[in-house]
């Protein structure tokens, strides 16, 4: 399949009258049906995009002047609500929810005249790290069929990395767009916690529940960015902070930026691969004038067990709207049979069992007699854990690590033992626990059986300090070719 | 605090959860989260005195709108969604809660 064209190529292409929306939105159809068996996608809704599409060009017929995404197709992970499309969070409890509003970050795409195409597979509800969780089937990646995508947002980055479109949303309450984006050789931007509104993102953890995007560029996901980023006054936990104008932030230069690397974190746990693609692009940052230094997150090493706390007690009470009362499943009951028959019943018949096994643990953290120990010591190595980022960016602009420990593992491989897959989050959750901008971009392969697997180099910064992220980012694919290889 | 979780427990959480498990559910997930409370644990032996728990990460002004009446979801679309939906009186139907 011939390379498709990026984001910024299309809006400039459909702007200038120089490509038409609906032949690209013909062709993103065209490579998402091609795509089918990777099972990015749970929804299209074709006609809705053409109707978009069509009714763009005739916007630009007429010489109204067009938004930033003109004609752009974009992916929308199945837990952001577009109104009238169904949307599942590739749960069966929500098979058969149609939103009746839009998230504001779809109100946002869409008035940047980006085209949805439809809805992507995720694990259940964004709970899981290898899109194996999904009542829909699992996602395969796009580089390796026997292997996982990443999750949750799998669908999303396999979409995007196969070429099906060049934008995608994803959402991360844990890693859920940086890993998924590592695994697929795609970049994934978790934005600072309060740069997107989660207006109409179903809700898993709401201190740490972002949406971001995902793009084969740089450039790509700083225009996704740019375009649903800032206030809402739907979304109290969407800042007031301003949003910079990310392009102008892609300088190409990141000469005397300092870059941190703690070392202490990559005891024996990371494969070789990942490890030379990293310290590779370590080198390839100091060519292009950084400076890397060591910096210590001595409480880093926390981070799996006090995201799995803190997620899973806040995801206990956020699914108990999940009761077959006003939306979503409901179970069979004969006459003699309560309310309670139907509120227990429906969630076990609606969630799967990841769903069922981080409600439980939330249930558990937060229950009496459990609650010290558990949920509250986790909030305070939380703050120790923030207050080392704090440090490090006293002295650094933004910290490396790899985006995953491990290359893309096979489908199956770590489904029977969750805390294996847990560990895997080890580099991604400390920023959505801290509430810091971090990105994944592509840096290279990791062999396996004979195949290239990506791997991801993760920057993490200040608080609301994208446009270093993206900059840095950008300079490095600038320097490198890694972000154009492409899946056989 | 015992060490170890037992299917006692765990049938507690789940009536707590709200959630019908089956007793092979029931014996999965005892194995599974004794496994990852373990792993957990080790946060308890951090010395966290004095160190306040973060109760959120944002900026710590509060946003505020105007107190105005604004449009919201219409009773038919409200109800769109509903399993049982009384779209005449404008209600969720439920089973009888009272008096059954």
């Amino acid at each position: 399949m011939a390379t498709a064209p990026t984001a910024h190529a299309i809006a400039g292409e459909v702007a200038a009258g120089d490509r038409s929306a609906e032949a690209t939105c013909r062709e993103a159809l065209a490579r998402i049906e091609a795509a089918a068996a990777l099972n990015a996608f749970i929804t299209v809704d074709a006609d809705r995009a053409l109707a978009r599409a069509i009714e763009i060009d005739r916007r630009r017929a007429a010489g109204v002047p067009l938004g930033p995404l003109a004609g752009v197709p974009l992916a929308v992970k199945d837990n952001i609500c577009v109104r009238g499309m169904r949307t599942t969070a590739a749960s069966k409890i929500l098979d058969r929810f149609t939103p009746p509003y839009d998230a504001t970050v779809i109100t946002r795409l869409e008035a940047a005249d980006a085209v949805v195409v439809g809805k992507t597979n995720c694990d259940e509800f964004g709970m899981g790290s290898s899109n194996e969780n999904s009542a829909y089937g699992a996602v395969t990646n796009p580089w390796a069929p026997d292997r996982v995508p990443g999750g949750s947002s799998g669908g999303s980055a396999a979409a995007v990395a196969a070429g099906c479109v060049p934008l995608a949303l994803g959402s991360e309450t844990g890693g859920s767009i940086r890993q998924p984006a590592a695994f697929c050789g795609v970049v994934g931007v978790k934005p600072t916690y309060g740069r997107v509104s989660r207006y109409g993102l179903l809700a898993f953890a709401s201190s740490l529940d972002q949406v971001g995007p995902v793009g084969r560029t740089v450039a790509d996901a700083a225009l996704g960015l740019q375009a649903m980023a800032g206030a809402d006054p739907q979304d109290a936990t969407a800042a007031a902070e301003p949003v910079p104008d990310l392009a102008a932030a892609l300088t190409g230069s990141i000469e005397g930026l300092r870059i941190g690397v703690p070392r202490g974190m990559f005891a024996a746990s990371v494969d070789d691969g990942v490890r030379a693609a990293f310290e590779a692009a370590l080198g390839a940052l100091r060519g292009l004038g950084a400076t890397v230094v060591d910096v210590a997150l001595p409480h880093a090493r926390y981070a799996v067990p006090v995201y799995y706390l803190v997620a899973t007690a806040e995801a206990s009470s956020n699914l108990a709207r999940y009761d077959g009362v006003k939306y979503g499943h409901r179970a069979a009951l004969d006459a003699t049979e309560g309310p309670d028959t139907m509120f227990s019943r429906t969630r076990d018949e609606g969630f799967g069992a990841e769903v069922k096994r981080r409600i439980m643990l939330g249930t558990y953290v937060l229950s009496t007699g459990y609650y010290d120990a558990f949920y509250l010591k986790a909030q305070q190595v939380r703050t120790l854990l923030r207050r080392d980022y704090d440090e490090a960016f006293a002295t650094v602009d933004a910290v490396a690590m790899p985006t995953s420990p491990v290359p893309p593992f096979r489908l199956g491989e770590r489904t029977g033992t969750p805390l294996q897959m847990y560990l895997a989050d080890i580099f991604t959750v400390s920023a959505n626990l801290a509430g810091l901008p971090a990105i994944s971009v592509p840096c290279g392969f990791a062999e396996a059986d004979g195949r290239r697997l990506p791997v991801g180099l993760q920057l993490t910064g200040r608080m609301f300090d994208e446009p270093t992220l993206l900059r840095i980012g950008d300079t490095y694919e600038r320097a490198t070719d890694w972000h154009a290889a492409r899946p056989a | 605090m015992s060490s170890d979780l037992t299917t006692a427990d765990v049938e507690r959480i789940a009536a707590l959860a709200q959630l019908e498990l089956t007793d092979a559910e029931t014996r999965l997930f005892t194995k599974q989260l004794a496994e990852i409370l373990a792993y957990a644990r080790q946060v308890q032996a951090l010395d966290t005195g004095g160190v306040p728990a973060t109760a959120h990460v944002g900026p710590a002004a509060g946003l505020e709108r105007p107190d105005e009446p604004r449009d919201s979801l219409s009773t038919n679309d409200a109800l769109a969604n509903a399993p049982d939906p009384a779209p005449k009186a404008g209600l969720f139907r439920v089973p009888r809660v009272i008096g059954g």
